[in-house]
């Protein structure tokens, strides 16, 4: 489904991402597992089209999208959940969510999403920087979601975020990934969480991808070591 | 002067400065949702409402000269055609110039003035120099009195009804549509809205576009109350600018406020002291304000 290969890119002379290449199928969770620093928001950035590919390429269902910008990447079935959340503080949860049905036929939330996070409708008319940290994580994830994604990219969604609701989003992006049978691609430093979601494991080092891990093979001490400080 | 008179005077004259507001607040509105959408300070944004004020005194004259009966219609018609033609101009502005410039605010200022500094030359060597005016139609002239020795023009009224309408309909647009959706994802966060799957770059167009036709609205009821040269526009730019600093730059609410506040301050200390010294006292008020108040009078208050 996504399909990454010697994905390179760079802060103007400085190179932060050397040659990543993975792939993500279809109704799977990829986990990439890193110390701050070590790329991972440089790599969904450059995955959303947020910032510029240098060389390399990505693609969808087969089709190269590393030059288009980042709502062209939207139609074409990627979605983005950043580091930070960054919803719309001025705009009602509602409205948020409507954000994301730029290329829908039907400009109306789907009813699975409250379905999925009863607390955004609970909270509808509030505006989303009124919202808990928590909230506001699942106000994003329900905004990408939203776009009905074939991709979903989840940038540390347990960054700040109190341990009852980590939890609760695990259980939810499980949930998704059985319901919509979508590629879920999760960048994290929480050890647990991942070992929650993931079907497969990257660890990723100055800018490349050091270790490979299916589920079954996992070795939590080894991954740990990864993650010290 | 008895009493009564007095109270004559000041409502009259706060009905001056209601027509005052009206303009201000048309071309407060333009200039706030371009800067609040994409940053850029439009320098030349008095210059679209010239456009909109001689839209209104061409089809004027040609109504005069070729169906005079239609006169008393043309009015409302030239209005729409106004809003279309300063749209119109806008999106060629955006496409052409600013949208080239939009990561250097500085430039935008420049490149904005020299464009303001460009449409001044090209209607001065259109309509010449000379001041004109269009022949209104007869039911916006004259002045209803309620009472004895107070008189409230027409015209006045009408534009404060055009304001009142195009506000509401600005309000309406920005809350209840997909473009105002779109626009406010993008003032929250460009990037996101980008992210999210909204084209940024067609929705700056389309907001420069509009913000440039209500300003072309606001010349064309400009026509009314004053008449127009090259140069009309770019006297009304800088208390313009006033009405946005002043109302917060991220607030409609804030412009409509401040809006009325300065209109009603000059219009009213105007008649009792001289021009000038009104726009003294306007002024140091509003410094004064806005040196306890940086963010304005209203800023919403979000966790961000």
């Amino acid at each position: 489904m996504l399909n990454v290969s010697d994905l390179v890119v760079s802060y103007g002379q400085s190179q932060a991402i050397h040659g990543v290449s993975f792939e993500a199928r279809k109704n799977e969770t990829v986990a990439v597992m890193g110390r701050n620093g070590m790329g991972k928001t440089t790599l969904f950035k450059a995955l959303m089209g947020v910032l510029p590919t240098k060389s390399g390429q990505v693609q969808i269902d087969g089709a190269d999208i590393s030059k288009e910008e980042s709502y062209r990447r939207v139609a074409k079935g990627v979605a983005y959940v950043p580091q930070g959340r960054m919803i719309f503080p001025t705009l009602t949860v509602q409205e948020n969510l409507e954000t994301g049905l730029e290329n829908a036929k039907v400009k109306e939330i789907p009813e699975d999403i409250y379905a999925m996070f009863p607390v955004l409708f609970d909270m509808r008319k509030r505006k989303g920087g009124n919202l808990s940290g928590g909230q506001q994580q699942q106000l994003a994830i329900g905004r990408a979601l939203v776009t009905n994604p074939k991709v979903l990219l989840l940038d540390e969604p347990t960054e700040g975020i109190q341990p009852s609701i980590i939890k609760d989003i695990a259980k939810a992006l499980n949930d998704i990934r059985k319901l919509r049978e979508i590629t879920i691609v999760v960048s994290e430093q929480v050890l647990s969480f991942a070992l929650e979601v993931a079907d497969r494991m990257f660890v990723i080092e100055g800018g490349r991808f050091v270790h490979e891990a299916a589920r079954a093979d996992i070795d939590p001490a080894r991954i740990k070591q990864y993650l010290s400080v | 002067m008895t009493a009564s008179e007095l109270w004559n005077i000041v409502l009259m004259q706060g009905f001056a400065g209601l027509s005052l507001f009206s303009v201000l607040l048309l071309m407060g509105l333009g200039l706030a949702i371009i800067f609040g959408q994409m940053g850029v300070i439009n320098m030349a944004h008095g210059e679209f409402m010239t456009i909109g004020a001689y839209t209104i005194f061409l089809i004027s004259s040609l109504v005069e000269t070729y169906a005079p009966g239609l006169m008393p219609y043309y009015f409302l018609i030239a209005i729409g055609v106004a809003f279309v033609l300063a749209f119109g101009a806008g999106w060629l502005a955006e496409w052409a110039l600013i949208r080239h410039l939009y990561k250097r605010p500085l430039d935008t200022l420049l490149a904005t003035w020299g464009l303001s500094l460009g449409m001044q030359q090209t209607f001065r060597s259109i309509f010449g120099a000379k001041e004109v005016s269009p022949t209104l139609p007869e039911w916006l002239m004259g002045s209803w009195s309620p009472a004895e020795g107070l008189d409230i023009p027409i015209n006045g009224m009408f534009v404060m009804a055009l304001t009142l309408l195009v506000t509401g309909g600005v309000f309406l647009m920005l809350y209840r549509s997909r473009w105002g959706l779109r626009v406010r994802a993008t003032v929250a966060n460009r990037t996101m809205a980008n992210a999210i799957g909204i084209n940024t770059r067609k929705t700056d167009r389309m907001t420069f576009a509009i913000g440039c036709g209500i300003a072309g609205v606001a010349g064309a009821a400009f026509t009314t109350i004053g008449s127009t040269g090259p140069t009309s526009g770019s006297l009304y730019i800088v208390d313009a600018f006033l009405v946005v600093t002043f109302g917060g730059a991220a607030s409609l609410f804030g412009t409509v406020a401040s809006a009325f506040g300065i209109a009603q301050a000059q219009s009213i200390t105007e008649f009792f002291l001289n021009g000038s010294m009104a726009k003294v006292i306007t002024l140091l008020a509003i410094v004064t304000i806005l040196m306890i108040r940086p963010q304005g009078l209203f800023a919403l208050k979000v966790r961000r």
